[in-house]
């Protein structure tokens, strides 16, 4: 599914370059619930933003389901997005003037699919989070963890085959993040890849692989808590 | 483009944005408002002008003598010339191109008028049937001076309503009889003059012939006033060369002499006037432009401010599939839609203010604002386009940043 040889990347600022990924090579099968783990700074970030075409990278090889991913169009990008990568963000990121039924549907709306099916899907998708009675509310008027289900609806609707979730927990309490974890569970026993990148070793812990970066390398990786596997 | 989607996601967009939408719309409507006021204002300021010049033919020569101040054929300077019935039927007999023609005598001094008990000083006006056309008299009553009047020296008169209200009382002035410095008159005519200058109302008007005849003004005339017809500046200015060059040979005076006599073309004057106009019109516009570069400047501003806002909203939409030229058409159609509904409703506001207030504001160089419609609708789409093209240029940078850089933007 996810297929990464040698990847570098790093950020110029002024006259300063950081090099924050130092060659990371890293294969993801379909169906996988992986974690990547690491300090600030280590750039776990940057790695999931490549993986969801959200940044470019130097070096190295890219390839999402057999396609290589380079220097695409931004167009491309979109499509590409679209069709096999859904989001989750830490910050919930759903737009503020939508309500919970609208930021559900929005990926829907560039599939070209009609407004009043898109909305019926995107129902469906929040009664599956419990959420059916809050499609007319609009995101400041909601919890973290109702915001963080809605979001994941926003990120399935589209049937991805890839879940990219960046701290999905970050801001959310424990109870409320261990139902999100098994919401993202629920999903990823479906079929659909899921990657989350966390801080928290309890989290990182529900997930089936482990990987751990440091100063933009592979430090370890680890398989559902047993030892570590090298590529 | 007229996709029935994107425009419910444009109308959801505005209606919970209402703020931002004001905005934008306010800095169009504003510039179109006070475009509108401003083009009908001098519009109106044109109008009045206008008019004060309708009540005088616009396309006539008055002609009147003056004192040679250069030697001539071996004459000295400083000689009176004296106009005579003989230099205005030589001038009507041999210059081309006059319309209407009219020599005037005058009689100076305190002329008392008087009808019973009640009397006046007034001005005479010693003319031919003509000079009513000339002066453009509105005659309310009767007849104006007729060539049998002058043929017959005929002692009638045509009188302003200003002299029949002072002298008549009330009484009507048809067919009384007048004294006028002791002869009687017998009145024929009423008229009156929109002209502003009181002095055009303050006079009755005498057939030249009895005039020089009762009064003992011999064949002396004071003024030769003729009217040139359509006849163009260069056309008029031609015309008014030759009347001068038969009257120096007449009189034998220096034709260049600036002194001799005296020539007011007033169609040259009023091409002043037109020229004058025309200056005031281009500062309504060079006004007119700025306030629509004003309003440029602010859609631009808040389109910018728009997009800024919007940042972080275009990178959830990129992360989610949208493609570049989707974020950039959807900004851009919201901002032609508010701009072209906000421009229509200051178009039709600042209408409304120039038929309520402007029509109720009537004085002398004030009249009838009125707009030219076309015009506002191209300033109405000159700042659609400008505010577009301002939504564009920051749209096209923030749907081209990578969607990490927007969503990052808090």
């Amino acid at each position: 599914m996810i297929q990464l040889t040698n990847i570098h990347k790093s950020y110029t600022t002024g006259n300063n370059s950081l090099h924050v990924l130092k060659g990371i090579t890293l294969k993801i099968e379909q169906g996988e619930f992986v974690s990547i783990m690491g300090s600030s700074g280590s750039g776990k970030s940057t790695l999931l933003n490549i993986l969801g075409i959200l940044d470019s990278y130097d070096e190295g090889e890219y390839f999402l389901d057999n396609a290589y991913i380079r220097n695409q169009t931004e167009t491309k990008a979109a499509a590409l997005r679209n069709r096999y990568i859904g989001f989750v963000f830490q910050s919930f990121n759903l737009i503020s003037f939508k309500n919970a039924m609208e930021n559900v549907a929005l990926p829907l709306y560039y599939q070209d699919v009609p407004r009043k099916k898109r909305n019926r899907i995107a129902m469906e998708y929040l009664e599956r989070m419990g959420l059916q009675e809050w499609a007319e509310y609009m995101p400041n008027e909601l919890s973290g963890g109702q915001k963080q289900r809605i979001a994941i609806a926003r990120a399935i609707i589209s049937k991805p085959r890839v879940i990219l979730a960046d701290e999905p927990t970050g801001a959310l309490d424990t109870a409320t993040s261990y139902e999100v974890m098994q919401l993202i569970k629920e999903i990823n026993a479906e079929g659909i890849t899921v990657i989350l990148v966390t801080h928290e070793n309890d989290i990182a812990h529900m997930t089936k692989r482990i990987i751990r970066l440091r100063d933009g390398q592979i430090e370890s990786e680890v398989l559902n808590g047993k030892p570590p596997i090298i590529n | 483009m007229f996709d029935r989607d994107k425009w419910q996601e444009i109308f959801s967009t505005i209606k919970k944005n209402k703020l931002r939408t004001f905005l934008t719309g306010f800095s169009v409507a504003w510039g179109i408002f006070m475009l509108i006021i401003l083009l009908g204002s001098g519009k109106g300021l044109q109008n009045g002008v206008s008019k004060e010049f309708a009540s005088s033919a616009t396309n006539t020569i008055w002609v009147w003598s003056g004192q040679t101040s250069l030697p001539y054929k071996g004459m000295k300077p400083g000689r009176n010339i004296q106009l005579e019935n003989k230099d205005y039927e030589e001038v009507k007999a041999s210059v081309r191109g006059i319309d209407k023609s009219s020599s005037r005598y005058n009689i100076w001094g305190n002329n008392t008028l008087s009808y019973k008990k009640q009397n006046g000083s007034f001005n005479i006006r010693n003319v031919y049937p003509d000079y009513a056309d000339i002066e453009k008299l509105i005659i309310v009553k009767g007849r104006f001076i007729n060539q049998p009047d002058i043929e017959h020296f005929r002692k009638t008169t045509t009188i302003s309503t200003q002299v029949e209200e002072a002298l008549f009382k009330g009484e009507d002035p048809m067919g009384k009889y007048i004294n006028v410095n002791g002869v009687p008159f017998k009145v024929v005519g009423l008229f009156t003059d929109d002209d502003s200058r009181d002095e055009n109302m303050r006079t009755i008007y005498l057939p030249i012939s009895t005039a020089q005849r009762v009064f003992s003004g011999d064949n002396r005339i004071n003024t030769i006033a003729i009217t040139v017809g359509d006849a163009s500046v260069t056309e008029s200015k031609e015309i008014e060369k030759e009347v001068r060059a038969r009257l120096a040979t007449l009189h034998k005076f220096d034709p260049s002499d600036p002194r001799a006599i005296f020539i007011w073309n007033s169609l040259e004057e009023f091409q002043k006037f037109m020229r004058l106009f025309a200056s005031i019109q281009m500062f309504i516009w060079v006004i007119g432009f700025g306030t629509i570069i004003a309003g440029i400047v602010g859609v631009s501003n808040i389109m910018m401010i728009v997009v800024k806002d919007r940042t972080k909203e275009i990178g959830i939409r990129k992360a989610m599939g949208a493609t570049p030229f989707s974020i950039v058409s959807l900004i851009l159609q919201e901002a032609v839609l508010i701009t072209s509904f906000a421009g229509y409703i200051g178009l039709v506001l600042g209408v409304v203010v120039l038929e309520t207030v402007g029509s109720n504001i009537e004085s002398q160089f004030f009249s009838q604002p009125s707009v030219d419609l076309r015009i506002a609708l191209y300033a109405l789409l000159l700042l659609v386009l400008s505010g577009a093209l301002a939504g564009f240029i920051p749209a096209r940078k923030a749907a081209a940043i990578k969607p990490i850089e927007a969503l990052r933007d808090e």
